[in-house]
C-alpha cells in the first residue's frame, strides 16, 4: 500500500477526506492531519526491503501458513525429498518455542533457521529480516518461511515473500475458508493436506472446501495431496517448478511480485507515477499481477 | 492476538507524525478498519491504553470507523454490500468479484494541538 500518492483512498474511506467530511472540521486551535497510511506501514517497508533482498539473490520466497498441525513441516520434508536434488532449498521456521521443526528440516540435509517468537502469534517482516542475517542466500533457489501455526494473525503481515500458501488439512473440516476468510483470501495457493485420511473422515467434502474458497472471490488453485503417503504430490511439485521458473524470468526482467491479494490502493497505484522507487517502483513492473 | 503489535506500530506512526507537525498533543486518532483486515476493533481498543500511556497521545480519543465490505462484480458490474465470508455478486451470484472496500487497516487522520506545553498550561489556568 502506498503512503505517498493518495491511492489509499478507497470508496470506503473517501468521505473522510472530502472537504465537507466530518473530519475536515476541527475545534479551534487544533489541526486535522490526513494520514491514510497502513497501520502496518513500518512492517510493509521492512517487507519490501526483504523482497528486494530475495530478488537480488535470485531467491523465490514462499510464506506457508496454516493452523498448527496441518502438516507444514511434513510438506517441506516431502518436498525436499522430491526436489532437494533439483533446487537448493532453505527454510525459516517460526514457532513460539523449540527448535523441533528446524531440526526435522536439518535432518533432511537442508539449512534451517528457527525463529522462536516467544508469545508472538505470527512472524513479521523484522523477525524474518533478523533471521536472514544468519542465512547465506546466494546458494538458495527456494526459501520456505514456515509461519507460526495460526489461521488468524499471520495473514496480516507481509514478510517480503512472493507467494502465500495456505494449508487446509482434512481433520480440520471443510468449512475452514468460510470461518477464516482473511487467511484464505490471502492464499495464492491452497493445499488440501492429509488426503490419505479422507476415507476415515467421510464428512469432509473436498468440493465443499473448494466452494467455501470460491465464495471468498478467490480464483487461487486448490490442490490435494498427502505428504505421508506421497499421493498426488506431483501437482504441487509442478506448481512449485513453474513458480521458480516464473521468478527467474521476473528477475531477468528486473521485476518482482507480491502475493496476489493486495488492497485496492496497490492496484490503483500501478497506474500512478512511481514516487517511492525502493518499495513500489519495482512492483509497477508487474502491476497487472495483483 | 496481534492487535497489540498493531497498536504499538500505530503509536510509533502517530508519534512520528505529531513530531513532524510540531504538535504538543494528539487529540484524536481516526482509524479505519474493514472486517477483512484481520484486526478487530474491540481488541485494538483494549490494547490501546497499553501502547499510548506516557505518550503525546495518552489523552487522545481513538475513533475506529468500520468499513463496509463491498464488491464489484467483474462479470455483470453490479456493486453489492456483502458479508466477509461470502464475497459473491448479490446480483448475478458470480464469485469473480473485486473487493472495493472492507480490507482497510488505515490510520486515516489525526487531530493535533499545535500548542507547546507552555500554552497548554496557560489554557488550564
Amino acid at each position: 500500500m502506498c503512503d505517498t500518492c493518495g491511492c489509499n483512498i478507497t470508496p470506503g474511506n473517501e468521505h473522510l477526506v472530502r472537504g465537507d467530511g466530518r473530519l475536515a472540521k476541527t475545534d479551534e486551535g487544533r489541526e486535522a492531519v490526513t494520514v491514510l497510511q497502513s497501520l502496518l506501514s513500518e512492517n510493509d517497508h521492512q517487507a519490501a526491503h526483504n523482497r528486494t533482498h530475495f530478488d537480488s539473490h535470485g531467491v523465490f520466497a514462499v510464506n506457508l501458513m496454516s493452523s498448527p498441525g496441518a502438516g507444514k513441516t511434513a510438506l517441506l520434508e516431502a518436498t525436499i525429498e522430491s526436489l532437494g536434488d533439483a533446487y537448493r532449498i532453505a527454510v525459516i521456521e517460526g514457532d513460539l518455542e523449540t527448535e523441533n521443526d528446524a531440526e526435522r528440516i536439518r535432518a533432511c540435509g537442508v539449512e534451517a533457521i528457527q525463529i522462536a517468537t516467544g508469545s508472538a502469534c505470527h512472524l513479521d517482516a523484522h523477525m524474518v529480516h533478523t533471521a536472514l542475517h544468519q542465512l547465506d542466500l546466494d546458494p538458495v533457489d527456494i526459501l520456505f518461511i514456515e509461519n507460526v501455526g495460526n489461521l488468524v494473525c499471520p495473514a496480516s503481515f507481509d514478510l517480503g515473500q512472493h507467494r502465500n500458501i495456505t494449508l487446509l488439512s482434512v481433520p480440520e473440516g471443510d468449512d475452514k475458508p468460510a470461518k477464516y476468510p482473511v487467511m484464505f483470501r490471502a492464499a495464492d495457493l491452497v493445499l488440501l493436506t492429509k488426503t490419505d485420511l479422507l476415507p476415515y473422515l467421510s464428512d469432509f467434502r473436498p468440493e465443499r472446501a473448494e466452494r467455501c474458497l470460491r465464495e471468498l472471490a478467490s480464483e487461487s488453485p486448490l490442490l490435494s495431496l498427502s505428504s505421508a503417503s506421497g499421493e498426488a504430490m506431483e501437482d504441487w511439485l509442478t506448481w512449485l517448478r513453474t513458480e521458480v521458473a516464473a521468478q527467474r524470468e521476473r528477475i531477468r526482467q528486473g521485476a518482482t511480485l507480491r502475493p496476489a491479494i493486495q488492497p485496492d490502493g496497490m492496484r490503483l497505484h500501478s497506474a500512478a507515477p512511481a514516487t517511492h522507487a525502493h518499495a513500489h517502483g519495482v512492483v509497477n513492473a508487474t502491476g497487472g499481477e495483483g | 492476538m496481534h492487535e497489540l503489535s498493531v497498536c504499538i506500530a500505530l503509536m510509533q506512526q502517530v508519534e512520528r507524525i505529531a513530531q513532524e507537525h510540531d504538535a504538543g498533543r494528539v487529540d484524536r486518532i481516526v482509524l479505519q478498519l474493514g472486517p477483512l483486515s484481520g484486526v478487530e476493533a474491540p481488541l485494538l481498543e483494549h490494547a490501546w491504553p497499553l501502547a499510548c500511556t506516557g505518550t503525546l497521545a495518552e489523552a487522545a480519543e481513538l475513533l475506529i470507523e468500520a468499513a463496509p465490505v463491498k464488491v464489484e462484480c467483474t462479470q455483470c458490474g453490479a456493486v453489492s454490500e456483502v458479508v466477509p465470508n461470502r464475497l459473491l455478486c448479490a446480483s448475478c451470484g458470480d464469485f469473480r468479484t473485486r473487493l472495493l472496500s472492507g480490507d482497510e487497516m488505515l490510520l486515516a487522520s489525526l487531530e493535533l494541538s499545535r500548542m507547546k506545553t507552555q500554552a497548554v498550561q496557560q489554557q488550564c489556568v
